[in-house]
């Protein structure tokens, strides 16, 4: 077992806080006074607009905070000429006014003490604090480096801090967005089209006649425009072609729903190659003019007949058939969804790969209704001195994967667990908006690792778990509360946002901007952050883009002209790829060089053992995984998750609809609370379900704690990718328990 | 001029942005709402049907909160919105217990509360804040004494329904299917 130097505590001495304002503003509008004309308008006429972008999830949707006459936060609207959200947010970012409200957030700094022998938390200043970190990090350098502190990261606060890091020398870097999200999928896509998909995705689904979604359920991810065009699409009669084993509400909206058998998606893609080539479905005017190694594929797949696939996924021949026929039908305005979250079953980037050839062969990428070529504004960098060189970084710690893009958190973590054979040590964290406890799988080696460093910092807005490992915890403010970097993100016109503070930052709460200034200037490091607010950095760049701090915090959006060409490819349009061969890919020599399928092919995975169930898990569209569950206008619309569990399976184990139940995985990892049980027929009979995001076990999360189970706590089983590193995680079963297992036991 | 609402079930996730915008506009309460989903799910796996929807008052032209109000303070305006003035509101409960759809809560305030077709932006000439949110554009809401607005035209040529037209409330929000 782990030394368990570092002992978990419950965010304790939070007592002091501020006065949490009044969320009910009847008081101010007076009791009916929605039925009175003039009052409603003078009080409208009273709020204040300001603008912002969303970080309540990646899709980072423009929008105007609207703050009453006591400047309070009264709702959240998108802005109308943002291309991420068109004047709608999803409930989440019409709900971020919750993240400011919430009475549970950190409140000031923190550092780990001990009284009595009990470890506690006990409030500090930020001076206290900060130098306390400059003084750690400091003496972290000298004995082992700069390199040896990791930065671990999500979302805004961690652009911050990764300046920070890379002006201190140090470059271990990582974000779980990578290996334990999106990965696969932009090394796959990558390797074919030289081109990372990115976010927002470039996918032309308003103008789609076929979208396929594999796994993927858009509605329940509410990646906001995306979102949005899927309705569009509905609207104009697009095929929708859904392969899930769930029924999820994407298939529900679908022309063709395929129930596929879990793990076994390789199989379908490569029949659906085999229909068009064999049919001479595929469009050959595109593939002879963009593709190479056509022949290759059309060899390999000559064996994967949709017969062969019916053995494995258990789609009917005839289903295989039709939705290939549809595909083509409507190529190359045809979409097969790269996905989001891939990290599934190891072979994750040869799935994605197999993904990107069938748009090749369609004809997708490039053409109206399938792919267009993404557009971004290069936002300048503020000046400042070069960073250092590090010895080492997150390279190195991946090197074992030869496509790894990104850092790998896996990797951090197991760098961190001292080794005979480590080569590279890590001995600090900084962990900034993600609270790994609830995103990485294998729970215990997280735990290990953060038992073994000598140093760990949590910057956070909420009393996340992860806070209660760190040694010092800091108190970031909300987006609502700061400017932040200038969001510019690819899509079909390239445009800017800004984030400016609608309010002052609530209770002893910092800016991430600040918190990694004021570490830089204790560590020496003033010259790179050359500015006394953030504020004059957003100026200074917005002032080189043609714009400025004024205009913008009038339009809060400002959209450009593309410059880098048309949306598609033009009739016969020349055009090179950024592969090796300038040419999509359909054969990788690249992979074929590292030892590699260069052809995706289907492998076949572990499948659930009697008495137990796949678990698989996904989005609540009204969360954004752990993050959102005790915000306060989120949670009563969804505050705890369920168990799905097929009709059959709750006969075969007499489970009554809202039992509760618990679960143990293959490993004997218990639920630590129990969930309550869903009889539907959404779900197949070998796989339970359940939202992302839920069994909170920190006691200061009042709203979410203890209520359901953590998806995250029963995976302990990954299966890795060897091409990127990237963490399978749905190769996990669990059982169904009816008694309480921690009966006799504390948790 | 006759307001009503109409609900595309084709394009309806279920996300509840509608039921956030609404509590963040009209301050509902935390813990109470004017709108709410339902999630329908018929057949067996894997010949399966789901509706999601978001419901709301009726606003019906034939209301039986309002007949049964004992103060008056359930009333109808122009328009054809059902609405509770607050201050003559007694909070007996009456209008709740009558409502066929459970549209309506105790303010805990003391008073009734509902959906009002969000009266005070349609003054504006505005939309009601759930339809302006939706992210799949799912909701219309309009003049059905406009031949010619959006929500008759999309009447006269979706197939549609109305919940519970058995009570014979004569409901004013309608779902396409
Ligand atoms: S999709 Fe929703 S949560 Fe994400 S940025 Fe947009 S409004 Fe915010
Ligand atoms: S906001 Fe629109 S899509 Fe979401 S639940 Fe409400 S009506 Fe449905
Ligand atoms: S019309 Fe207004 S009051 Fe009624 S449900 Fe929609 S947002 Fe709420």
């Amino acid at each position: 077992m782990i030394a368990s130097r570092r002992k978990f505590i419950k965010i304790s001495a939070l007592g002091l806080g501020g006065i949490l304002a009044s969320t009910s503003a009847l008081n101010i509008f007076g009791k009916n006074s929605y039925l009175n004309e003039k009052v409603v308008k003078n009080i409208s006429k009273n709020f204040k607009k300001t603008a912002t972008y969303c970080e309540v999830c990646f899709w980072k949707c423009a929008a105007w905070a609207y703050t009453n006459e006591k400047n309070e936060i009264k709702k959240i609207i998108g802005n109308d000429d943002d291309t991420h959200c068109n004047g709608r947010l999803c409930p989440r970012g019409t709900g971020g006014v919750g993240m400011y409200h919430d009475e549970d957030r950190l409140k000031t700094p923190l550092i780990r003490t001990t009284i009595n022998g009990e470890e506690t938390y006990r409030e500090a200043s930020w001076d206290e604090a900060l130098d306390l970190i400059a003084s750690k990090f400091k003496t972290i350098k000298e004995t082992h480096g700069a390199e040896a502190i990791a930065l671990l990261k999500h979302g805004s606060p961690g652009s911050h801090l990764e300046h920070l890091f890379k002006a201190f020398g140090s470059d271990t870097i990582a974000e779980p967005a990578y290996a334990q999200c999106r990965g696969p999928r932009e090394t796959g896509f990558g390797l074919t089209f030289g081109s990372w998909v990115g976010s927002p995705e470039p996918t032309d689904i308003r103008d789609t006649k076929c979208l396929v979604l594999i796994g993927s359920h858009i509605g329940e991810n509410m990646h906001n425009s995306q979102v949005q065009e899927m309705s569009d699409a509905i609207d104009n009669g697009a095929t929708i072609i859904t392969v899930d084993p769930r029924f999820s509400t994407a298939a529900s909206k679908s022309t063709h729903w395929l129930p596929i058998k879990p793990a076994t998606d390789i199989a379908l893609l490569l029949s659906w190659m085999h229909v068009l080539i064999e049919e001479e479905l595929y469009n050959k005017k595109y593939v002879e003019k963009y593709a190479m190694g056509f022949d290759e594929l059309k060899a390999h797949v000559k064996q994967f007949t949709p017969e062969w696939a019916y053995g494995i996924t258990t789609i009917k021949p005839a289903e295989i058939r039709k939705a290939a026929r549809a595909m083509a039908n409507a190529a190359p305005a045809t979409i097969i969804h790269p996905g989001r979250h891939v990290t599934w079953y190891g072979d994750d980037t040869q799935r994605s790969r197999a993904i990107a050839i069938l748009n090749g062969l369609l004809g997708s990428w490039g053409n109206r209704g399938g792919f267009y070529f993404k557009e971004k504004i290069k936002v300048p960098t503020y000046p400042h001195p070069a960073y250092p060189e590090p010895k080492w970084g997150w390279h190195n710690l991946g090197e074992q994967y030869p496509f790894a893009e990104m850092g790998i958190t896996s990797e951090i973590i197991k760098a961190t667990i001292p080794s005979d054979d480590q080569k590279h040590p890590i001995k600090a964290w900084v962990v900034a908006g993600t609270n790994l406890i609830n995103t990485l799988p294998e729970r215990e080696k997280t735990i290990e690792a953060i038992n073994a460093v000598d140093f760990m910092v949590v910057i956070d807005t909420m009393p996340m778990e992860i806070t209660g490992y760190a040694d010092v915890v800091l108190p970031e403010c909300t987006y609502l509360e700061r400017y932040d970097g200038i969001r510019s993100a690819t899509n079909r016109t390239p445009s800017i946002a800004v984030r400016t503070p609608a309010v002052k930052p609530k209770y002893d709460s910092k800016p991430a901007w600040w918190i990694s200034k004021e570490i830089g200037q204790r560590l020496g490091l003033e010259a790179y952050f050359n500015y006394n607010d953030f504020e004059e950095v957003i100026e200074w760049q917005l002032n080189k883009l043609g714009t400025s701090l004024d205009e913008m915090k009038k339009i809060g959006v400002k959209n450009f002209e593309r410059t880098s060409g048309p949306l598609f490819l033009e009739e016969d349009q020349e055009y090179e790829f950024a592969t090796p061969s300038g040419k999509i890919e359909f054969y990788s020599q690249q992979l074929a060089n590292q030892g590699f399928d260069p052809i995706p092919v289907y492998t076949h995975h572990p499948e659930p053992s009697q008495g137990f169930y796949r678990l698989n898990y996904g989005r609540s569209p009204m969360h954004t995984f752990s993050r959102t569950i005790n915000n306060p206008n989120l949670s009563p619309l969804k505050d705890e998750n369920t168990l799905w569990v097929n009709p059959k399976v709750a006969r075969i184990l007499d489970l009554k609809k809202n039992q509760e139940v618990w679960l143990k995985n293959q490993d004997n990892i218990l639920s630590t609370f129990s969930i309550k049980v869903r009889v539907t027929e959404r779900v197949r009979w070998d796989s339970v379900y359940m939202y992302h995001g839920f069994g909170h076990n920190n006691e200061k999360l009042t709203r979410a704690f203890g209520k359901g189970i953590s998806d995250t706590e029963l995976i302990s089983k990954v299966v890795v990718d060897p091409i990127m590193g990237g963490t399978g995680l749905r190769g996990n079963f669990v059982s169904i328990l009816t008694e309480n297992p921690h009966k006799n036991t504390e948790i | 001029m006759r307001y009503a609402m109409v609900i595309d079930t084709l394009k309806c996730v279920g996300c509840s942005d509608c039921v956030v915008a609404c509590q963040t506009e009209n301050d509902v309460p935390i813990g109470y709402c004017r709108d709410w989903i339902t999630e329908t799910v018929d057949g067996t796996y894997p010949n399966i049907l789901l509706e999601l929807k978001s419901e709301r008052c009726n606003h019906c032209a034939n209301a039986p909160c309002v007949r049964c109000c004992p103060t008056g303070a359930s009333h109808i305006v122009e328009g054809g919105i059902v609405l509770v003035t607050a201050e003559e509101c007694i909070g007996c409960g009456a209008c709740i217990e009558s409502c066929p759809y459970d549209a309506r809560y105790q303010h805990p305030d003391g008073y009734v509360d509902k959906c009002t077709f969000c009266h005070h932006r349609l003054q504006k000439g505005q939309l009601p804040a759930c339809v302006s949110v939706c992210p799949t554009k799912c909701m219309y809401f309009g003049d059905l004494d406009n031949p010619n607005s959006e929500v008759s035209l999309l009447l006269k040529n979706r197939k549609h329904k109305t919940l519970a037209p058995e009570a014979g409330t004569d409901p004013h929000v309608f779902y396409l299917i």
